[in-house]
């Protein structure tokens, strides 16, 4: 057993209220640079939809992550040695600006220095690459709530397996849903990005599992941008360098959470420590397609147990990550209770942010209802929907919710589920029983045997489903984030030996990075 | 004419070894940010494969040609004895030039026509491609006119290069060469020179240690195990990540 610690996460969407508070917070931190514009380290798509950059998940045009050989040995879909090597004049599968979008601001002084005239003025957008005016094609997230569009929601790589009736079925004009996918770099055990680097630039750091690109190893070029699958890191045209997430190491050395974290209004994520057996990850990310996230699991460690507790240790974690460990909201959710899934596990790169797939639009129902009495309530002027229909949240026919779902739970497989919609549905029914546990306590209107026994069926017991209860609904700051301390004396020497730099003028870059000729 | 041949045969040279070793070097210590491919691919990608593959692919086989004259004469020689040898050997250097000069010129079209190109092109780069398809151009005319070079690159350029690098500079043989291959000569040393000023650094950071390293890097900024071993001295473990 080699034990080591990660800091992981865990993203409930059900949740997400779709905001892009958080998107906003990493850029203005971040990416708020020349060359870096239309770098999103933090986006929030709308699913279904086509994501960013456009159709990412789709590996037969973008190649990433990793692929299982006859041999049952690993290999990167898109380079590895060789290729990777003669590939590097010319990579065929490089994304492309367009893919993402071509960044852009406004000529806001016209709106002020434009002289009078009978028309208002208008503040052109104009190309933050070529300083020309531009007609704006596409955005970060240009699918926004657009769920049922021929354009984005229907060219959803995520539908592929679906048959053309359950997909008519999803996008009828009664029954559109949709949910919010936030994503980041998921930090994963065994990085298609890392592998890919020809130069050996991007790599994991031991202490907390954090992937980072050093930036004055990296010579651009450009196999990461392939090989990672959620396409996450990315190439910064200005300074021909890649860069990515770096899970705001600077604000977690100091014991704040990432910015994203932070902000985020909706409260839908957690931050913790995972102890694992770093032995197993090559066993696990080569597991057969329906073992693959049980064995994902399986490397994560118990952080009471003894055994890991000493073995730990023996590897030089300090008692205070494990304490971390221990208390960590997204072990909780993912070992406890089994909650979080990862996205896209067949990609292979074992990712370490974990998903609560979302209850909401799969549960919502509509259904007929007679509005009579009510409407004689209304008073006249009131708005009144027409039809008889009702946005039903019932809890009748309890379990058969998920399977007559407006929300095929096939498509919610293949995003969370390597495309088993068992595992899917068992999260989603822990949230139904959780929350028909806290109506039958808080409003009372279900049955204490009903709820129980829906507790029972998956095997929660009503404190655990308090628990949940607590964790999903109520969890205060420090509960969401358990951020190991980065041992303050020794957070500076991750960067740089301090000896080194005595008398000197400071610490890190000392040069501005600019672009070179 | 002596003043001018001495300056551009044995003064050019040195300044340009010296330039290169000593800029190159230091760029890669005090600004190693700047080493960098530069790729521009990320704006455009059709045009760039019939610009990069020909020229990149060309061009290694040319500098790998060159580098085989100058180290390893007697065998270029030794197979060039066989007229047909010989033929294939100039015949695949002339189609890989070609190749080259090809690709090059697509790049160039591309660097400027392009707009979003345009952008993230330097002076450097523009003077460095003319320069590159000056010498592309005047080597096919050598090629093609004092045949047949790969004989007597060996017999003549290699002992001037030797002598070059022995300190022990001897150019007569080189003084009397026809004008275009002197050219050829001084573009060449020309290049060798502005490298440290330019994009080209980047040949020098191919990463063929790629080969050999295992596909997945961790890095522990400290030995986890000695950092909190008490009796171990603190400052000689130095941050593995820089
Ligand atoms: S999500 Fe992509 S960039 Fe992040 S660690 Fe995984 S492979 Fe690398
Ligand atoms: S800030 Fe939170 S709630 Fe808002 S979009 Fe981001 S993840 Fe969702």
């Amino acid at each position: 057993m080699n034990v080591r610690s990660q800091i992981s996460m865990l993203f409930h969407l059900d949740k997400c209220i779709g905001c892009h508070t958080c998107s906003i917070a990493c850029k203005n931190i971040w990416t708020d640079r020349k060359g870096a514009e239309y770098m999103w380290w933090n986006n929030v798509e709308t699913k279904p939809g086509t994501g960013y950059p456009t159709k990412w998940e789709d590996q037969s045009i973008y190649k990433g992550g990793w692929k299982k050989n006859n041999d049952e040995k690993l290999s990167l879909k898109s380079s590895g040695k060789l290729k990777g090597l003669t590939n590097i004049f010319h990579n065929p599968h490089l994304p492309l600006m367009e893919d993402y979008y071509e960044p852009w601001t406004y000529k806001y002084l016209d709106l002020i220095e434009s002289p009078q005239q009978d028309d208002q003025p208008t503040a052109r957008p104009i190309s933050l690459v070529t300083g020309k005016p531009i007609d704006i094609k596409a955005g970060p997230n240009w699918d926004d709530d657009l769920s049922g569009t021929p354009e984005y929601a229907r060219k959803d790589p995520n539908l592929e397996n679906l048959s053309p009736a359950e997909q008519e079925a999803m996008f009828q004009l009664e029954k559109m849903a949709m949910f919010y996918l936030p994503r980041i770099c998921n930090h994963c055990l065994n990085p298609a990005c890392v592998a890919s680097c020809p130069s050996g630039a991007i790599y994991k750091r031991g202490e907390d599992g954090i992937v980072l690109i050093n930036q004055n190893v990296c010579r651009g070029w450009r196999m990461c941008v392939t090989a990672c699958p959620y396409k996450k890191s990315y190439y910064n045209w200005h300074t021909g360098k890649s860069e990515k997430c770096v899970l705001c190491y600077p604000r977690l050395e100091a014991g704040y959470a990432p910015a994203c974290m932070h902000s985020c209004v909706g409260r839908i994520r957690y931050l913790g420590v995972l102890l694992y057996d770093a032995d197993k990850i090559e066993e696990a990310a080569s597991a057969p397609e329906d073992q693959l996230i049980a064995r994902h699991l399986d490397i994560i460690l118990d952080p009471f147990d003894e055994e890991v507790i000493q073995k730990a240790k023996e590897n030089g974690i300090a008692d205070s990550t494990i304490k971390a460990a221990q208390n960590s909201p997204v072990y909780k959710f993912v070992k406890v209770w089994g909650m979080g899934l990862p996205l896209h596990p067949e990609f292979r790169t074992l990712p370490m942010l974990f998903y609560v797939p979302p209850l909401l639009p799969v549960m919502a129902m509509l259904s007929e209802t007679d509005h009579k009495e009510q409407a004689g309530k209304l008073d006249p002027i009131a708005k009144f929907w027409e039809r008889s229909t009702l946005y039903d949240t019932s809890i009748d026919s309890f379990w058969g919710t998920i399977d007559k779902a407006r929300f095929p739970i096939k498509y919610m497989a293949n995003l969370f589920g390597c495309g088993d919609e068992e595992i899917v549905k068992d999260v989603l029914k822990k949230q139904l029983a959780v929350r028909a546990h806290r109506r039958n306590t808080t409003v009372g209107d279900i049955k204490k045997e009903f709820s129980e026994k829906i507790l029972n069926d998956v095997h929660l017991s009503a404190e655990i489903a308090d628990d949940i209860y607590y964790l999903t609904s109520l969890a205060k700051f420090d509960d969401r984030f358990v951020i190991p301390p980065a041992h303050r004396e020794e957070a500076l020497e991750m960067i740089e030996n301090t000896a080194d730099t005595k008398g000197s003028t400071g610490f890190g870059f000392k040069e501005t990075p600019a672009r070179g000729l | 004419m002596t003043a001018y041949n001495n300056f551009f045969f044995i003064g050019l040279p040195y300044i340009a070894f010296v330039i290169f070793f000593v800029g190159s070097i230091y760029r890669y210590r005090s600004r190693k940010f700047t080493y960098s491919s530069l790729s521009s691919q990320f704006f455009e990608t059709r045009k760039l494969y019939w610009g990069s593959l020909p020229f990149h692919w060309g061009i290694v086989f040319l500098f790998f040609g060159h580098l085989t004259a100058f180290s390893l004469p007697e065998s270029v020689l030794l197979w060039n004895q066989h007229p047909a040898r010989l033929a294939v050997l100039e015949i695949s250097a002339f189609v890989f030039a070609l190749l080259t000069l090809v690709g090059l010129s697509n790049l160039f079209y591309r660097r400027m026509t392009n707009p979003k190109v345009r952008i993230v092109t330097s002076t450097m780069d523009i003077i460095l491609e003319i320069l590159l398809l000056i010498q592309i151009i005047l080597g096919l005319w050598v090629a093609y006119g004092y045949r047949w070079g790969s004989s007597w690159f060996s017999i003549i350029l290699t002992p001037y290069l030797h002598s070059i690098f022995l300190f022990e500079p001897k150019a007569d043989a080189v003084f009397a060469l026809p004008l275009a291959i002197q050219l050829h000569i001084i573009t060449g040393f020309l290049i060798i020179m502005i490298v440290p000023f330019t994009r080209l650094v980047h040949f020098l950071v191919y990463p063929l240690s790629y080969l050999w390293r295992p596909y997945q890097k961790v890095i522990w900024n400290w030995d986890r195990k000695k950092i909190r071993n008490a009796s171990s001295p603190w400052t000689i473990f130095k941050p593995k990540n820089n």
